[in-house]
């Protein structure tokens, strides 16, 4: 084996997530309380709302070298802040545009709802992005896009 | 110059086990501004938190760290140590090292390098921490209770005997409930009418109790211990005040007896003016528009009948009645809004839940809900208390009772147990037989849940004493058949536990429907910020330690609308309710959360966005003057007891202006970059 399928070999996703405090974290937790083992590639960062992300956390989390980015909060209706997920899931329409116009691979950026009662649905989620990631591999043409730009 | 004290908990071996604790502390110690790092088997024991007291004061430490569960289970205790030991208690964060680490991952070696990663996180934060004070509100000595079943009452008896002054607000005519039209309860037989409408005259005569029925909850404004709850109170055309429930009226009506009645979910009749059952508290009557003649030809503006109002020595009647807004300000409110019974028949309102088409309810007249039959068998019911099929009138000799009727049928898209189907068959088969000696109660189950107290021995006695014949099996269909000349339902069972097939002719088909939220209860959920899950019942803050209070501060929870319950748990609910709203209401000034927005007026270009995009109206445009009252500039402002702190106005502010306090866009970003030497 040579130096660099080594490399690939030993590629292990950075995922950078940023989860609401009423919902996501807390089927965070109940994947923990109820042992459902997922990759330990995610990186949680608890804010009380979706509503709370800016475009600038999602490209400051590429900027640091993550592989891909979740935001994840409640459902529909179950905003524990009444319509925060809705102001998110709005915006949301217009950072994809705005990433794609900056370059971002949107392929890298997930979006989903997981209350607290989804642990299991977690515990998929982040397994799927990890699997997903690990086959795309490290995200090097971010640091080519900076470079460009 | 920071000092920070991280704290790493074993908790025994649940992180112990898959994280290497010590490997942890040593390498947090190396980071820069860590004044100390170490590790104990139990960090919330009482050894634990005077552990970290103890470094607090003799270290001087700037910041604490806990490494240890999730914030939502310890972030409490460990700020009160913070505050015991004599430190700001917000300026401690906790890093997740368990629910999020050594419970999910079961490589030591990753699951080690993982929880040093999320404590670095923490550690970045808890430097740009910022030592904050609780904003304190105000608090209106009154409580709001929502809906006047045995919980609402129960509730609002409560609250009132401890001194707070209650609105109880009931969408019918009448207090009572569900409950009111119950025949007999479980286990121990009393009739429910005669252990409920005591309690309902004493709301009714309550000092503390302002009782509002027909009316509604239309709009709810204001937070905690400052609710602006606006009521509306529907057109009753009857002045309660003047009327003096003689009953003249009603007894005059043409239209007496002529008008299904859904107190007695249609197997009875009232009039257009009406009490909707004897017992009603207020016992004051109510005129039903849809079917009054009077009203119905004043659309066409003529003056038809009126004989009540002619009847009426009070001059109670108003036909031009209208319905009226009033507003109360409240410092609680307890939502108890009760269950409807699921509809059985084959169309559903909800898409993903699926009717019984095979059991012909709706159809056939006979095959009533387990609620029809507690009227049917109600001594204050329409039959008199006397078991008589609706069809024909005669007494029914056979009944099959069929339990788990959309209950634990994920087929049908109701996942969940009713809870007390079981109780209550067993209840309905006891006392048709009491009343029908050479009967045969036949009854098809899953499985018999009878956990309580006396619970089980009841539905022995029910199978042991009054021969209940009881089939572990589902009833696959139900035809309507004639057997010499008889009218009769055959139902196509199975006993799995014989493993033969049943076939029983019945004269009338009991089903126990699934218990779901009452309508209605979703919308009013959305006004008063209260979470619920699929099904829409309401969500408790946590099921084991905050059973009725709401994650919207100042709502609590209690009764079916929460869950499915039986009379004595939503009883002792609703008590539970009313102790949290009054301990509530015994503050002088309520204490909120520092975590809220801020706007830094001087970049503020005032342009709005965050006003648009606040859930809670908390932000207002508001002009900027000097002393002499010239003007400066407009700049958004954010009203400390409105908000509730979820940061959406951070995220649209196009200037930067908006920061949300205990998650500043400083510390977000110092935890991103902690991240960015080991990415």
């Amino acid at each position: 084996m040579n130096a660099e399928t080594k490399s690939t070999d030993a590629f292990e996703p950075k995922i950078v997530a940023f989860v609401c405090n009423w919902c996501t974290y807390l089927g965070a937790d109940l994947a923990g309380t109820n042992r459902l083992e997922y990759p330990a590639n995610i990186r949680i960062l608890r804010l009380p709302c979706t509503g709370r992300v800016d475009f600038n956390l999602i490209v400051k989390a590429f900027e640091i070298g993550a592989d891909a980015v979740l935001v994840s909060g409640c459902h529909p209706g179950d905003c524990h802040y009444t319509a925060g997920n809705f102001h998110a899931r709005r915006r949301w329409d217009l950072f994809r545009e705005l990433l794609d116009t900056v370059g971002i691979d949107l392929n890298r950026v997930y979006f989903s709802w997981i209350s607290a009662a989804e642990g299991a649905k977690f515990q998929k989620l982040v397994t799927e992005i990890v699997d997903k990631t690990r086959e795309m591999g490290p995200y090097e043409d971010y640091k080519k896009l900076v470079a460009e730009s | 110059m920071a000092k920070i004290g991280v704290f790493t908990c074993w908790c025994g071996e649940n992180i112990a086990r898959n994280v290497d604790v010590d490997k942890v502390s040593e390498a947090i110690a190396k980071l820069p501004g860590v004044g100390c790092s170490m590790n104990y088997k139990y960090m919330c024991s009482e050894p634990g938190q005077s552990l970290i007291a103890t470094k607090i004061r003799e270290l001087g430490l700037t910041g604490v760290v806990v490494a240890s569960c999730s914030p939502h289970m310890h972030l409490k205790t460990f700020r009160k140590t913070c505050e015991l030991a004599g430190i700001n208690p917000y300026l401690i964060e906790m890093a997740n090292i368990r629910e999020q680490c050594s419970w999910v991952h079961s490589d030591k070696e990753v699951a080690t390098a993982k929880a040093i990663e999320l404590i670095g996180m923490a550690v970045e934060k808890v430097r740009r921490n910022h030592a904050l004070q609780p904003i304190r509100v105000p608090v209106t000595k009154r409580a709001l209770v929502i809906g006047a079943g045995v919980a609402g009452i129960q509730a609002a008896l409560d609250v009132a005997s401890g001194g707070v002054e209650v609105v109880l607000v009931e969408r019918e005519p009448s207090v009572g409930g569900k409950m009111a039209g119950l025949s007999e309860t479980f286990p121990t037989l009393d009739c429910s009418q005669c252990i409920l409408t005591p309690r309902m005259v004493e709301v009714g005569q309550h000092p503390n109790i302002k009782l509002m029925t027909y009316s509604e909850v239309e709009k709810v404004d204001g937070y905690v211990g400052n609710f602006k709850v606006t009521i509306r109170q529907k057109a009753r055309y009857v002045d309660i005040a003047k009327c003096t429930g003689c009953g003249s009226c009603w007894n005059a009506c043409p239209k007496k007896n002529k008008i299904p009645n859904s107190f007695d979910y249609n197997l009875g009749n009232r009039g257009a003016i009406y009490i909707p059952f004897p017992q009603a508290v207020p016992a004051r009557p109510t005129i039903d528009p849809d079917n009054c003649m009077r009203l119905q030809s004043m659309k066409n503006g003529k003056e038809l009948c009126g004989i009540c109002a002619k009847k009426c020595q009070t001059n109670a009647i108003n036909f031009h009645d209208e319905e009226k807004f009033v507003e109360v300000e409240v410092g609680a409110i307890i939502v108890a809004t009760g269950y409807q019974l699921y509809s059985i028949k084959k169309e559903q309102e909800n898409p993903r839940i699926k009717g019984y088409a095979e059991y012909g309810y709706g159809k056939y007249p006979d095959v009533v809900d387990s609620l029809q039959f507690e009227r049917i068998i109600s001594a204050s019911g329409p039959t008199g208390g006397e078991p008589k099929r609706p069809s024909d009138g005669k007494t029914p000799k056979s009944v099959v009772f069929i339990q788990c009727v959309g209950s634990r049928d994920n087929a049908k898209g109701i996942t969940y147990c009713s809870k007390i189907c079981c109780m209550y068959t067993a209840k309905h088969t006891m006392l048709f037989k009491h009343k029908v000696h050479d009967g045969t109660a036949s009854v098809f189950y899953m499985d018999i849940r009878s956990g309580g107290k006396m619970y089980d021995e009841f539905v022995r006695r029910a199978i042991e004493q009054d021969g209940a014949k009881y089939y572990r099996g589902r009833v696959s269909k139900i035809e309507q058949v004639m057997v010499d000349g008889e009218r009769k339902y055959r139902c196509y069972g199975a006993d799995t536990l014989k493993g033969t097939p049943v076939v029983v002719d019945a004269d009338m088909v009991v089903l126990a429907g699934a218990i779901m939220p009452s309508s209605g209860v979703t919308q009013l959920a959305q006004k008063l910020s209260v979470g619920y899950n699929e099904y829409g019942f309401l969500s408790e803050s946590h099921p084991k330690l905050r059973p009725v209070e709401t994650n919207a501060a100042g709502v609590f929870v209690c009764g079916a609308c929460q869950g499915p319950k039986d009379i004595p748990e939503t009883v002792a609910q609703a008590s539970a309710a009313a102790g949290k709203a009054l301990i509530m209401l015994s503050q002088p000034e309520l204490t909120r959360e520092p975590e809220i927005a801020t706007i830094d007026e001087k970049l503020c270009a005032a342009c709005g966005a965050c006003v648009k995009a606040c859930p809670y109206q908390a932000i207002s445009i508001e002009e900027i003057r000097d002393r002499k009252g010239n003007f400066i500039k407009k700049t958004s402002r954010v009203n400390p007891g409105l908000c509730m702190g979820c940061g959406t106005c951070v995220a649209v502010c196009p200037s930067k202006s908006a920061d949300l306090i205990g998650f500043t866009d400083d510390q977000v970003y110092a935890q991103i970059e902690s991240l960015a030497d080991v990415f």
